[in-house]
């Protein structure tokens, strides 16, 4: 084996400056390859949530009813600092067909609950879909399903113009079971997300 | 040292999850499917080989006294590359392990392998032991994933094999982790002592 370098502080400068300096450069070369495709990744999501909740499927995954759209329009709402990203749609006559509305509330039972809801043009819910959840599993998690048409807690073509509430803060949707906090967390999402599209809209 | 022994070593006779019990973390958090607890290992698999690599190549130029933030440097680098292909290539797997990922650097196999093993031995030895140290935590992780995504959910990777059962929900919550992590545990050094008993 070769000798060992003694550990002075020049020994210990050198080494840790020429580790530290490869390992800067190994990461920038990783950093420009993966770049591109990280950001078509997310875009990819974004874009396929826009078409989830812009689209009804049974549970087999054919397309009941859906909302016709050519373009997107981005707007970004600022609110106590959270974003809230609303793509509105706009068919081919250039007339508009509905939106998509990216919200979070950061009381979730495990922490923020991402949720992307469409509305139809009349302000709707259209369809919704979780982005992002830290719900316990077989509990809260089952919020992906729970809402959808023709499930328990249904929620599709409801108007959040009266805010949704659930049944036991006198409102009319069912909560999950055993997931009062998650439930409440996601209609606050939800009405959020028309308050805020509906901003927009009367701009 | 035999390649031989250093293989067995890590698939059987000192496996990090079952006899060494090390890096707990992402073996509770990570195994409620069988496919992340794969994902986990082979992402720590990967890490651990390179970094025993470099390491064990670097041995002679780094001084004693700052080894460790050293080797903490060469892990979180490729740690960092791991989470950064993920994220490009496969972001649904990064979405349910995202926040394991950045934890390798911390996880003890690697320091422990890099301190242990990579520190002391040639380059050939240092890889197959990275290697093969962490394909024995991936099927560790693997299997620990396989019964409780059994038991919790009645499907295996993913695919439902139970129809129409709801699953003991308590086995993809922590405390069914531990639980099970005990009995594997306990099965699985039974098997190990006997057979040393054996030979």
């Amino acid at each position: 084996m070769a000798k060992k370098a003694k550990s002075t502080l020049i020994n210990m400068l050198l080494s840790l400056t020429a580790i530290a300096l490869v390992a800067a450069a190994a990461l920038a070369a990783m950093n420009a390859v993966t770049e591109k495709p990280i950001e078509v990744a997310k875009q990819n999501k974004v874009n396929k949530a826009i078409e989830n909740v812009l689209k009804q499927v049974d549970e087999n995954g054919k397309t009941l009813d859906s909302i016709d759209y050519k373009t997107l329009k981005d707007t970004i709402v600022k609110v106590d600092g959270e974003e809230i990203v609303c793509h509105l749609a706009y068919n081919a006559e250039g007339e508009y067909a509905g939106a998509a509305v990216e919200t979070s509330d950061p009381n979730g039972f495990g922490g923020t609950l991402k949720v992307m809801v469409g509305f139809d043009k009349d302000g709707n819910v259209y369809g919704y879909s979780i982005l992002e959840s830290h719900e316990t599993p077989g509990l809260g998690a089952k919020a992906d399903k729970w809402f959808q048409k023709g499930q328990k807690g249904d929620i599709v073509g409801k108007s959040p113009a009266s805010e949704l509430m659930v049944k036991k803060d006198k409102g009319d949707v069912d909560a999950i079971t055993g997931s009062t906090i998650t439930s409440r967390a996601f209609l606050r999402c939800v009405n959020k997300a028309y308050t805020h599209l509906q901003s927009v809209l009367n701009k | 040292m035999k390649a031989k022994d250093i293989i067995k070593n890590g698939l059987i006779k000192e496996n990090p999850t079952w006899v060494l019990i090390l890096g707990m973390c992402p073996t509770l958090a990570t195994t409620t499917s069988a496919i992340n607890g794969m994902m986990m290992g082979l992402a720590t698999a990967f890490v651990l080989m390179m970094s025993n690599i470099v390491i064990s190549l670097l041995k002679s130029v780094i001084p004693d006294k700052v080894r460790i933030p050293a080797f903490i440097v060469v892990i979180a680098t490729f740690v960092t590359i791991v989470q950064m292909v993920m994220q490009a290539f496969m972001p649904d797997m990064y979405e349910t392990l995202g926040l394991f990922i950045p934890l390798i650097v911390v996880n003890c196999i690697v320091l422990g392998r890099a301190e242990a093993f990579a520190s002391k031995n040639t380059v050939w030895h240092s890889l197959l032991d990275g290697l093969f140290m962490g394909l024995g935590f991936t099927w560790a992780l693997t299997l620990l994933g396989m019964v409780r995504e059994l038991l919790g959910t009645g499907c295996f990777f993913g695919i439902s094999i139970i129809g129409g059962a709801d699953g003991m929900l308590l086995m993809i919550l922590p405390a069914g982790g531990f639980i099970c992590l005990g009995f594997l545990m306990a099965l699985i050094n039974h098997l190990r002592n006997r057979n040393v008993k054996k030979a």
